[in-house]
């Protein structure tokens, strides 16, 4: 990476034609979206793009001056090859500036069909080392590589130094704890992983229960959490659950908390991150809007004056009302979290 | 098919380690995988150590093989990769894509069960920078294996991880150290208090998963001994088991005997239950959730 001091791109969930126009409204730089089946990582009911809307919903990035991303990053197995081609296919056709991709013989299917499409590396290619990033320069000329979110802040930077490739980070959203793309919990318990199915923790699978010892979460029927009465309860994704360990009952691999690096910011962007991306294709376009628009405040604050930015505390407020626990999180990007 | 015993997953003392392996020496297995998988900060055996183990075992006619971590990402793991990438005397298990590029067009290679093949075209590139033997993701089952040994490349080995705990997930964080208040940088290597890992129970106390450093596995043990002539009819070539404290030896003998025919293998299923503390699980083999169970069920 040579030049580090033009604008950091910000990359914003569209689930769906509203969300995209919040995003887009709202100062995105770019939007990433996927198509309405498995061939992406956020499969879930009501959400993503058919080839219609998708054309309509790329019109209206376009027209207003953002880029879009399109993520066909799960897994296909042998009988679901076809039509994870064939999604290619249709990105290319809809011309859109980038795929995000995971699986790496559909990467070659992709550079060898379709040249002139540019490939982005998912956060479910699980590229943690610059080694495993130069597999995917080498092999498939990918233009950026989206990092997972276990590495600290000097791992960013130094990975930065070394490969040849353009690096998104995750700036807020949901915090995945494992390394993405190598994480089964949810088909352990379910049969449906992010990898094979594009969902983790799938809804189908959650039941509630009402119990004399408080509101209960099961994820197909193994006990995730219990609440208390007066306990907000929050969606049962199974490694944010409360679990026993030793007799003692805590959050034993992760709270619910989201991810927020403006605290960091200014190392992230003088480390050289080309784009930073925030998670949440799955939420309503209140939300998208809303972060959207204080991460936009933040970026450009930054980067119009790096060395005195600090974050506004009325920026953090309104993200942790939107977090998942309304609290937030430097994740991995800060050892001792780890 | 070939018996395999992959690495060691958790952390045991010097002489727990070398004495497991004195044993291998004259277990009927073919092939054993050694090293460090999980955790970098590990370093009761050091690559020299290892390679010892390995020179002992290769004595006795068993196919070694030296595996690679499964997270890499300090420049000293790295560094680390390319000592057991450079060792010169015995193959590699691949198990992240940085290793699969720094032994891509060196020597051959196995893709161990951490890279990512669910599909014929990943193979195919693979087995192109070199790979000959790739490991199944723990999550896939009979069909997608079936489709896949049908399109493999030629010469490709496939390896299924037959008996263990599963390997579910890994993080950068370190949930041995969490579950006892400490950071990863100041675990004082709590998880060599645990040498089959530290069971997590849900809150109505049933097992569910376990702890060991970065990574979490399945409570249960995942047993494919009752579908030995299943997966003989998918021509897969190696069967791996995890190394675990309790059992070893009887778990390996179990499973010669049904390759051998001397053995019925429900039989043998029901037998290696006493060897799975906190229940069995071959749901991922039905393409069903991984924690259930069908043999009896």
């Amino acid at each position: 990476m040579t030049d580090t001091r033009r604008q950091v791109e910000l990359v914003c969930p569209a689930g769906n034609l509203p969300s995209l126009k919040a995003a887009v409204d709202n100062g995105a730089d770019a939007v990433y979206m996927g198509f309405r089946d498995g061939t992406n990582a956020r499969n879930f009911p009501g959400l993503n793009f058919n080839g219609g809307e998708a054309t309509a919903a790329i019109a209206y990035a376009r027209d207003r001056g953002a880029r879009v991303l399109l993520a066909i990053n799960t897994y296909p197995s042998p009988g679901q090859w076809d039509n994870w081609c064939a999604a290619v296919d249709q990105a290319a056709r809809l011309d859109v500036d980038a795929v995000i991709l995971a699986d790496a013989g559909l990467m070659r299917y992709a550079a060898r069909t379709q040249p002139q499409l540019k490939l982005h590396l998912s956060v479910q290619g699980s590229a943690t080392n610059h080694e495993a990033i130069s597999f995917y320069t080498q092999h498939f000329d990918i233009k950026r590589v989206v990092l997972p979110r276990v590495l600290s802040l000097s791992q960013v930077r130094n990975i930065i130094d070394k490969v040849d490739t353009e690096v998104e980070v995750f700036g807020f959203g949901s915090l995945c704890v494992m390394v993405e793309g190598r994480c089964v919990l949810s088909s352990y318990v379910t049969g449906d992983s992010p990898n094979t199915c594009g969902v983790c923790s799938p809804a189908k699978a959650v039941r509630w229960e009402e119990s004399a010892a408080g509101r209960k979460s099961r994820l197909n029927g193994v006990l995730i959490d219990v609440y208390a009465p007066q306990e907000p309860a929050g969606y049962p994704t199974l490694c944010k659950g409360r679990f026993d360990v030793d007799g003692n009952v805590y959050y034993a691999l992760e709270e619910p908390t989201s991810l927020n690096v403006l605290n960091i910011l200014p190392a992230l962007l003088n480390a050289g991150v080309a784009a930073i991306k925030v998670e949440g294709r799955q939420r309503s376009p209140a939300y998208v809007a809303h972060v959207t628009r204080v991460m936009r405040s933040a970026l450009d604050a930054c980067e119009s004056d790096p060395e005195h930015f600090v974050p506004k505390p009325e920026w953090l407020a309104q993200l942790d009302k939107v977090a998942e626990g309304r609290c937030h999180t430097l994740g991995a990007y800060h050892r001792p979290w780890q | 098919m070939k018996i395999s015993i992959g690495p060691l997953l958790y952390l045991w003392d010097r002489k727990t380690v070398f004495a497991f392996y004195e044993h291998l020496c004259q277990a009927p297995v073919d092939i054993v995988y050694l090293g460090e998988v999980i955790c970098a900060k590990r370093r009761n055996l050091a690559l020299s150590d290892w390679l010892e183990i390995g020179d002992r075992l290769a004595a006795t006619g068993k196919e070694v093989v030296l595996s690679t971590l499964a997270l890499s990402e300090a420049e000293s793991e790295l560094s680390a990769m390319r000592r057991i990438a450079d060792n010169g005397r015995f193959a590699v298990e691949a198990n992240d894509m940085g290793a699969v590029n720094m032994l891509s067009g060196t020597v051959p290679f196995v893709v161990g069960p951490h890279v990512n093949v669910y599909n014929a075209e990943t193979l195919k590139l693979l087995a192109e920078t070199g790979a000959i033997r790739f490991v199944l993701p723990v999550e896939l089952g009979a069909e997608v294996l079936t489709a896949l040994q049908q399109q493999r490349p030629a010469g490709m080995e496939t390896e299924v991880f037959g008996f263990g705990r599963l390997p579910l997930a890994f993080s950068a964080r370190c949930f041995t150290a969490r579950a006892h208040n400490v950071s990863k940088d100041s675990c004082d290597f709590i998880c060599a208090d645990y040498p089959a890992g530290l069971l997590l129970h849900t809150r109505e106390r049933k097992p569910f998963l376990v702890l060991n450093g970065i990574q979490v596995q399945s409570a249960r043990t995942h047993s494919l001994i009752g579908h030995v002539d299943e997966l003989r009819a998918c021509n897969v070539d190696v069967i791996r088991l995890s190394p675990q404290p309790e059992g070893m030896g009887d778990i390996i003998a179990a499973f010669r005997k049904v390759l051998d025919g001397r053995l019925q293998s429900q039989e043998a299923a029901r037998e290696l239950t006493r060897y799975a503390a906190d229940g069995v699980c071959d749901g991922y083999w039905h393409q069903r959730p991984g924690m259930d169970w069908s043999v009896g069920a």
